[in-house]
């Protein structure tokens, strides 16, 4: 059991992490203090055109010249420091934060449409592989990914999360039965843009993951969420699905479902289930899904896992409970609940 | 009537029942709870005869073992309401989650909006124990799923059907689902069936359908004054001829 | 010249209780190999020609029968074995090669039962598959790796990619190719019956199709092998998929042999060769030496039928196997059978069937891994056969990387059959693997479809509750999902092929 929280403000007004630090410690009886995050997207102005590389380093002089150099040899690092942290009573510091920000060079890359996030793709897959001591857990631009293992709040703190303000956030408070303690487990995940905080077990993963590394993504990170991102990343990205037929492919309609639909319906998912069939997840779950301009949130196609939506003026608000979507704003415009398979989907203007 | 006022802001929700059985325990007969938000477990396995009144949003399994208090919630209840209920009343001024009345034994459940997936599953009734859950708008999938006694009513007042996701009833082996309007049956469970509403059935509806309108402030007249769908097992062992012996 | 070797023990032992016998002489009617005759107020055996095929034990009314298996042994060594020496008898006397029915005979571990299933605890809910939705709906054919999409000016999105016919499968279990001539009319009746009960499809073997066949040909995959024994445009348009043999796992890299015996009025129109003539298949097709030629054989199928159907290749699980079906995807076929070395045959040399080819298990697994490493996993359907004992082995081959499966021997056991083994006698008393009519006609087609029908279905449920356990409600989930398995007592190697971990990791 996990907790989940997302919001975009759809006319990209920021808000600082204050308010969501306190919304997903309301959850805590979700999580067991091993694992939390936050995810904020808007949070380098500066360097807006520069992919934010949030790397853990567990020996700052061991690792970090390999990736520096891998870096060198790909691209620009414009600047880099260590994620700025405040000593907190209860958590440990095993490892070392830190952000690169970080242009590709586009002509090493000549084949592909997308050379930029190819290489970046590439770079976090052999960082994450092949340096010991190293592991990327944020990569995209104008977004940043602060998480460890802890509760909440004392990650917020220690992240000095109340300091960055972001259009759109998501956090995740975990319950980890497989790596606690990893920081590298704890959620968001995430792929260049893309970032997923999950609630549940995805049964599926090992088709899941069996499917998206055949198209070169590779799992590093112990657990099912990691493969959430790469296939929305594939699926989004690389096939240009649009975001809902995204989630239709992860989570479709049962083949009775289908089976009913008029004939320009059924035609569509038919295809979609028969092209995507290694793709579709399953076991129980809620997700939330954002990118620079989104945000979209689903369930399993029978709804095991709890998600409710709300909104308040150009705030949409997606979460495990109503009451979390309350701490960060008592006065909802309204809430509601989505069917299973159903996306919320929160676009900014 | 004595009423008792707790501040729950902030508070976690041991603390918040200790301080409810309390009250309960000097002889409270109302506790009014203010500022509730995502407390669970709020009167779980109270026992007696109190009314509590929460305003705010409360937390899952609200209502869990509960044996006799009456609870109204001012707000939408969030996860399974009444889960594994024995005996009182649960009233919400708003919608509920998923899962709601589940393992229910007795008592009642008035929902005055809608509820979400699983609502009713595994009710079930014993001796004089008949739980009952009655909802205003919708339900989603597998409503009365696995149940084995009781009586679930909903009353589709949001104008559309009151059910229309599927597994309605799947592996029903006990009690009664009623709907007010039609069902498509493509949305029926395995194990499911309809019957004609008989005079017995709505006799026992009716007053389920007044006490829902006494609640929530609804002539009952129009709701009565309709047709109603009513979803029985199929058979008490729906699923015997499954198996063989090796 | 005298003969120096001597007549071998007997096979089995047939002792009648002369106490329990009522002499009503079903054992001898029911006998085709001619064990049992009645002489006076006796019955008496010649047990030499039983085949233990058990027609008679199941039709004696008083459980008066009992047969021996090996009543006399030969001095047990572990080399020389019984099997060793009386091939070794056998061709010393003839000079010939030995063929030997079913199939593999040999005692190599059976990777199936070195490999355990999961089921939920705690984290992710069971789900029982009567209550709650269970899809084995399966898909057969070519999918494309990504779909092409128009947006519509309201908005909607319109499907631009055209889909390639698949077959569609209420479960993922057909029935293999066994064709007719090596088993009767009745039992490809039984069986085509219970596949369209069952939503599911079966194949129709190297023999033409039977006209009695044709009210069944939307469940029929008709098959193309090298001898094109019955393949007429008319053959091909009656499928609803077309099956190129290549080879078979019982006897991989050989041809195959239909007796003129077998060759009847109605073996012989539907194959289209004469009466009591011998059917051959050639080892090859002799228009296919190369991976190319394959190709073209599959588009010229599809050219014949207006690229309405799809076109499956089957081959024997040998070495290479992996490779070879990566190329075989990148072809227009639309599915690959695998077909491993324990798959059932009326008839194969010895040394064949016991010691050609690998097993389905690790063959569906290498071939999974060799087309997700060329990104083509998702556009073929893998078929695996050979093997398959009952629903576990459906759910481990699935879960190993297959989308369906074939059975064969299962679905003929369920007609009565008990793997004694003889089908290359032509005399099978239970009307499977014969041709005379008074044989054929024990086999009751309503019956025996509705008993393989049964088996179906009962497996199918079996399937449904295994993933249910496992919290999958969707064949898809379960497809190539190596981490819901685990093995048991399997060598590091063979786990690496399988991809597999060991208990407890």
């Amino acid at each position: 059991m996990c907790g989940i929280i997302g919001v975009i403000d759809r006319g990209r007004e920021v808000m600082d992490g204050s308010a969501i630090r306190r919304s997903l410690s309301l959850m805590n009886e979700r999580g067991s203090g091993e694992g939390a995050g936050y995810v904020a997207y808007g949070v380098y102005p500066e360097f807006r055109d520069y992919f934010a590389l949030h790397v853990f380093f567990d020996n700052l002089h061991e690792t970090r010249p390999k990736v520096d150099a891998l870096l060198h040899q790909w691209g620009r690092v414009v600047h880099d420091e260590e994620i700025p942290t405040r000593d907190t009573a209860r958590l440990r510091k095993v490892h070392t934060p830190w952000r690169y920000f970080f242009k590709p060079d586009v002509r090493l890359m000549p084949r592909s449409t997308t050379p930029a996030e190819e290489i970046v793709t590439e770079l976090v897959m052999r960082i994450n592989t092949a340096i010991d001591g190293a592991l990327v857990f944020s990569s995209g631009r104008n977004v940043g990914v602060f998480k460890a293992a802890g509760w909440p709040e004392e990650v917020a703190d220690f992240y000095r999360i109340e300091e960055y303000e972001g259009h759109c956030w998501l956090a995740h408070n975990r319950y980890p039965t497989n790596t606690p303690g990893w920081w590298g487990g704890a959620h968001p995940f995430n792929l260049l843009d893309w970032s997923v905080v999950h609630n549940g077990e995805i049964t599926s993963y090992g088709t899941n993951r069996r499917y998206i590394e055949s198209f070169g993504y590779r799992c590093t990170m112990f657990t099912d969420t990691e493969v959430v991102a790469y296939l929305v990343d594939l699926l989004v990205r690389r096939h240009g699905l649009p975001a809902e037929l995204a989630v239709t492919a992860l989570a479709p309609p049962f083949w009775d479902e289908i089976d009913a639909m008029d004939d320009r319906r059924r035609r569509l998912h038919h295809a979609l289930r028969l092209t995507y069939a290694s793709a579709m997840m399953n076991g129980p779950f809620a997700i939330a899904v954002a990118d620079q301009d989104s945000l979209v949130a689903f369930t399993d196609r029978s709804k095991l896992r709890p998600l409710v939506g709300a909104e308040a003026g150009d705030r949409l608000y997606v979460s495990s409970e109503e009451a979390a979507i309350r701490a960060m704003e008592p006065r909802l415009d309204r809430v509601f609940m989505p069917r299973a398979g159903e996306p919320i989907v929160g676009r900014c203007r | 009537m004595r009423t008792v006022v707790i501040d729950a802001a902030g508070m976690h929700y041991t603390p918040l029942n200790n301080l409810v059985r309390e009250a309960v325990a000097r002889g409270a007969e109302r506790i009014v709870l203010e500022n509730v938000l995502g407390q669970r477990f709020i009167a779980n396995g109270v026992r007696g005869d109190v009314a509590i009144e929460v305003r705010g949003v409360p937390g899952g399994d609200l209502g869990m073992f509960m044996s006799g208090p009456r609870i109204e919630v001012f707000g939408n209840a969030e996860h399974a309401p009444g889960n594994t209920m024995d005996a009182g009343e649960i009233v919400v001024h708003g919608s509920a989650g998923d899962a709601v009345g589940h393992s229910m034994r007795g008592g009642r459940i008035f929902v005055e909006g809608a509820i979400g997936y699983r609502g009713g599953i595994h009710m079930k009734q014993y001796l004089e124990k008949h739980p009952v859950l009655v909802v205003g708008e919708y339900a989603r999938a597998f409503l009365g799923e696995y149940m084995a006694g009781g009586t679930v009513l909903v009353l589709a007042r949001h104008g559309g059907p009151a059910v229309e996701e599927r597994g309605l009833g799947s592996g029903i082996h006990g009690g009664e689902i009623v709907l007010r309007g039609g069902l498509d049956p493509r949305y029926l469970g395995v194990g499911a069936t309809t019957v004609p509403m008989d005079a017995g059935a709505m006799a026992r509806v009716r007053p389920l359908v007044e006490a829902y309108c006494a609640h929530f402030g609804v002539d009952a007249d129009p709701l009565l004054d309709d047709d109603y769908t009513r979803v029985v097992p199929a058979s008490a062992r729906p699923f015997a001829d499954k198996y063989t012996w090796e | 010249m005298t003969p120096s070797i001597g007549s071998l023990p007997p096979k089995y032992r047939v002792t009648i209780d002369h106490d329990r016998c009522m002499l009503c002489g079903r054992c001898v009617v029911n006998c085709s190999y001619g064990v049992f005759r009645l002489d006076g107020d006796r019955v008496r055996t010649n047990s030499r020609v039983c085949t233990a095929c058990h027609r008679c034990v199941a039709y004696c009314p008083r459980d008066a029968i009992s047969i021996q298996e090996r009543p006399l042994d030969y001095r047990t060594h572990p080399v020389w074995t019984r099997g060793v020496r009386e091939s070794i008898y056998s061709q010393a006397r003839t000079g010939k090669i030995v063929l030997a029915g079913m199939g593999n005979a040999l005692d190599y571990p059976m990777i199936f039962d070195r490999l355990v299933l999961d089921a939920c605890q705690v984290t992710n809910p069971s789900i029982d598959p009567l209550r709650e939705p269970m899809e084995l709906r399966t898909y057969l054919g070519k999918k494309p790796q990504r779909l092409e999409l128009g947006t519509r000016g309201d908005g909607g999105v319109d499907l631009l990619t055209e889909l390639a016919p698949n077959l569609c499968l209420e479960t993922p279990i057909m029935i293999g190719h066994m064709s007719y001539g090596a088993i009767s009319l009745n039992a490809q009746l039984a069986m085509a019956r219970a596949v369209s009960g069952q939503g599911t499809f079966m194949g129709t073997g190297e023999g033409g199709l039977a006209e009695p066949l044709r009210p069944y040909q939307g469940h029929l995959i008709v098959q193309v092998a090298s001898g094109r024994f019955g393949v007429d445009i008319d053959y091909l348009e009656r499928g609803a998929a077309i099956e190129i043999k290549i080879g078979q796992g019982a006897k991989p890299g050989i041809g195959g042999h239909l007796p003129g015996e077998k060759v009847n009025a109605l073996v012989s129109r539907t194959r289209m060769i004469p009466e009591g003539s011998d059917a051959i298949s050639p080892a090859p097709h002799h228009d296919i030496y190369s991976i190319e030629d394959l190709a073209q054989l599959v588009r010229s199928l599809k050219e014949a039928t207006g690229w309405k159907k799809p076109v499956f290749v089957k081959i024997a699980a040998v070495h290479n196997v992996a490779a070879i079906a990566a190329g075989i995807a990148r072809s227009a076929a639309d599915a690959v059978v695998v077909d491993g070395f324990r798959g059932g045959t009326g008839a194969a040399p010895r040394v064949f069937r016991d010691h050609v080819g690998i097993p389905v298990e690790a063959a569906v697994a290498a071939v999974d891994a060799k087309l997700r490493s060329q990104g083509i996993r998702n556009e073929v359907s893998v078929i695996a056969s050979g093997g398959i004992r009952e629903s576990t082995d459906v759910a481990k081959i699935i879960a190993l990387g297959a989308d369906a499966v074939y059975i064969g021997t299962a679905a003929l056991v369920a007609l009565g059959c008990r793997v004694c083994g003889s089908c290359y006698r032509g005399l099978c008393p239970w009307g499977i693997a014969t041709q005379r009519q008074d044989l054929v006609d024990r086999l009751d087609p309503v019956a025996g479809g509705e008993q393989v029908g049964n088996l179906i279905h009962g497996w199918t449920l079996e399937l449904a509750e295994l993933m249910g356990a496992a919290g999958i409600n969707s064949i898809e989930s379960l497809r190539g999902n190596r981490d819901r398995l685990r093995s048991y007592m399997v060598d590091q190697a063979l786990m690496d092929v399988l991809d597999v971990k060991s208990v407890g990791a």
